[in-house]
């Protein structure tokens, strides 16, 4: 058991990370031409509009949720004058909230590709898992914030998990923390580690191209021919 | 005052005879890929009709273009922070579907002679190319090709829906031209403004607008922005396509495939000389009917030594500003005032630019007195089957006078022509009506009628050995750039033929039946 737990919570996560890095330098270096959003709304633009609008504005608080959660120990957020009450509350409504959002996108984006039938022909492997694991991360997620805080009340994933992943970064991962988390966070975790792992080899490098440096730009670009 | 060169087009749609040629050219050099397949860089339209994409001159259905805001320019489909911030970016609400233009389809040739034994010959049924499912054929690229349904699309044109008084679309008075269409090559594209990756530029030798396939992200902005739908996005590879102006060839001074297959010699392209310092200024012209000629405003006159002066300080060659002197876009735009672009009210300041074509007189007028009456023409005008509102509406921006007085130059100049080839008189003082004198109209007719190809294509060759060694680039590109090794395409090695036989060194070397040196 000893040695499943540190294949799992050390080994695992770690090869997702690397993976993910090295992954997108690479991906970034040799493959510009595939780097693209890869949008499909030239082909349908109904059903797209309600999902990818639903999803996209669900995940990104989702994703700052996680970061807070996360990221922030326990005892920061007691100094910022959050108690545990207070965080909790919010993350199961705002947290709850949002993720509802997403997995609404999500259900709405994977029928989409999966039972349309111009948009599953354009769409490749990695589309249709990306597709599907996401839709599996988001599900579990919401049921373990909505089901088995629900059902385990005395679980704070603050402190176990939250220690445990940020002992990720200080790179002194505890495995034993992860044990008696419940098996729902267990495989959101896990499929979250493992999505990070695909990412560089998906249609998810988008994110990465956000163009935010487009606001400040000029309007009309001219590019000439590079002298010597 | 900062001079830029740019490469641009004039078509004289007063010969265009709807062959499809340039189209079918244009496809078969660029765009006959996958996921390329729905895409016409350039294309004919029937007018009146809605086009391709549908409807595409609708710009407050698909947001193209720019748009005056308290006197500021501004992007039609929204400013920089609206597209990024607002949620554009996951669901773009403006962007035409591929509906919009048509579904691909291809046919299973091979059924005919697959097919078993059975009652009724085969045929060979339509396939879509997305889904590969039978497809019932409701549209195509060309489906209102000479008035096809005219009755059903035609009061759909924008440009009919414009014009106030009502005109019918029955036998009697039906008419009909054709539009070649392609990439305007703008002087402001808003496709470019559009592209929020960087990835979308305007050439500074040529003007030609191209996208960098490796930079573009798929954020499909360019489709809207570009009111003349002439960005695509390629299905397969998910990236904005467009028409390149065929820049291989111009930068070797060759024309580009449409203007060289045109079978009726419609096309011309040469150098036009603009003052980059005020194509902003031009562009936010408050009222849309000035904006054709603030536009002209922009061109420099390539003879005034000044202008030559500026252009050489600018870093133009001394060819590139013979060529502006010689350019056939200069004298039927500029000079002559024959040419208008193409929806100047989109403030986009295009680079295609149109002579309007005449059209039968709709009644007496036609085959009477009109040599002998001087002033048969000018009535004659109003009297074209085409109406002349109609064409205002597509060059002009709805303002009749510069397109009536483009018309009356061509009509006189028929006039004249005839009357100096019969040996008729011909009274000087008609042509001081349109503004011309004899010597203005013999030269237009020679770069209208007669056309040689030396005539209709004036183009520098680009200068790019100041941008790169070409001594060190011999050999190093050609097929070997584009994925497979030519093996004779570099330069050849010496032989030693201490180390390779004779055969070898000849199958090196004796490359395709020719000699490489």
């Amino acid at each position: 058991m000893k040695m499943l737990d540190q294949l799992l919570w050390v080994i695992f996560p770690y090869t997702c990370l690397v993976v993910f890095i090295v992954g997108h330098l690479f991906r970034y270096r040799q493959d510009q031409f595939n780097w693209t959003a890869k949008s499909s709304e030239f082909i349908e633009k109904k059903q797209l509009k309600i999902g990818s609008m639903l999803f996209h504005l669900g995940i990104i608080p989702v994703i700052m949720g996680h970061v807070s959660g996360l990221g922030i120990p326990k005892s920061w957020m007691h100094a910022l004058g959050v108690n545990d009450h207070m965080y909790h509350i919010g993350a199961i409504y705002i947290g709850g909230f949002f993720g509802a959002i997403t997995l609404a996108g999500m259900l709405v984006l994977t029928f989409r590709r999966f039972t349309l039938k111009n948009v599953r022909r354009l769409s490749s492997g990695s589309d249709l898992a990306v597709n599907a694991i996401l839709l599996f991360i988001v599900f579990m997620g919401m049921y373990a914030t909505l089901v088995t805080n629900a059902v385990q009340p005395e679980f704070d994933y603050r402190a176990s998990i939250s220690i445990w992943f940020r002992g990720l970064f200080y790179l002194s991962p505890d495995a034993s923390l992860m044990t008696d988390v419940p098996l729902s966070f267990k495989i959101h975790v896990l499929s979250g580690f493992a999505i990070l792992g695909f990412w560089p080899f998906t249609r998810l490098v988008h994110v990465w191209s956000v163009p935010l440096n487009y606001v400040g730009r000029s309007y009309i670009l001219y590019r000439r021919n590079k002298s010597k | 005052m900062k001079i830029k060169a740019q490469i641009a087009m004039v078509m004289n749609l007063d010969k265009c005879i709807g062959c499809h040629t340039c189209s079918v050219t244009c496809k078969t050099t660029w765009t006959n890929r996958k996921g390329a397949e729905y895409m016409w860089f350039n294309n004919v339209e029937t007018k009146p009709g809605i086009g391709y994409p549908k409807r595409w001159e609708d710009q407050e259905l698909y947001k193209g273009g720019w748009k005056l805001r308290k006197g500021k320019l501004e992007l039609k489909s929204g400013n920089k922070l609206s597209k990024v911030a607002l949620g554009k970016i996951f669901y773009n609400p403006d962007m035409p579907e591929m509906k919009d233009y048509y579904e691909p389809w291809t046919y299973n040739y091979e059924h005919l002679t697959n097919a078993g034994e059975q009652k009724h010959s085969p045929v060979a049924r339509a396939h879509s190319v997305i889904t590969g499912e039978k497809m019932d054929l409701e549209w195509g690229p060309n489906w209102e090709d000479d008035l096809a349904g005219a009755h059903v699309t035609g009061p759909l044109d924008p440009n009919i829906q414009k014009i106030e008084e009502e005109i019918k679309i029955n036998f009697e008075k039906s008419f009909m031209i054709y539009l070649p269409r392609l990439c305007e090559h703008c002087l402001n594209p808003s496709c470019v403004a559009s592209c929020p990756s960087g990835a979308m530029y305007k050439r500074e030798e040529d003007g030609i607008v191209l996208v960098d396939q490796e930079a573009c992200r798929g954020w499909r902005y360019c489709m809207t922005g570009c009111p003349y739908k002439k960005v695509y996005f390629n299905w397969q590879t998910n990236k904005a396509e467009k028409c390149t102006f065929c820049f291989p060839r111009i930068e070797a001074g060759l024309p580009t495939v449409c203007s060289e297959t045109c079978t009726g010699r419609i096309r011309y392209l040469g150098v036009l000389l603009y003052d980059a310092d005020k194509v902003q200024e031009a562009a936010s012209t408050p009222d849309e009917k000035d904006l054709y000629q603030a536009q002209c405003d922009l061109f420099l006159d390539p003879h005034d030594p000044e202008i030559i002066a500026q252009a050489r300080k600018d870093g133009l060659s001394q060819d590139w500003i013979e060529a502006a002197q010689n350019s056939p876009v200069y004298k039927l735009a500029i000079e002559h005032k024959l040419a208008f672009p193409l929806h100047p009210e989109y403030r986009t300041l295009p680079m295609v630019w149109y002579v309007p074509p005449l059209s039968p007189i709709m009644n007496y007028f036609e085959g009477k007195d009109s040599l002998n009456n001087p002033d048969a023409i000018f009535p004659a005008i109003e009297e074209m089957r085409t109406p002349v509102q109609y064409l205002a509406n597509m060059l002009t921006a709805g303002d009749t006078t510069m397109v009536k007085e483009s018309l009356q130059r061509m009509a006189m100049m028929r006039s004249y022509m005839r009357a100096l080839s019969t040996g008729k008189e011909f009274d000087q003082n008609r042509l001081k009506r349109v503004g011309m004198t004899g010597q203005q109209m013999e030269e237009m007719y020679r770069l209208l009628a007669i056309a040689k190809y030396e005539d209709r294509f004036v183009i520098p060759t680009s200068h790019r050995e100041q941008a790169m060694n070409p001594y060190k680039a011999q050999g190093s590109s050609g097929f070997g750039e584009m994925g497979d090794d030519c093996s004779g395409c570099g330069p050849a090695e010496a032989i030693n033929l201490m180390t390779k036989s004779g055969k070898k060194a000849y199958e090196e070397n004796f490359y395709g039946g020719i000699w490489r040196d």
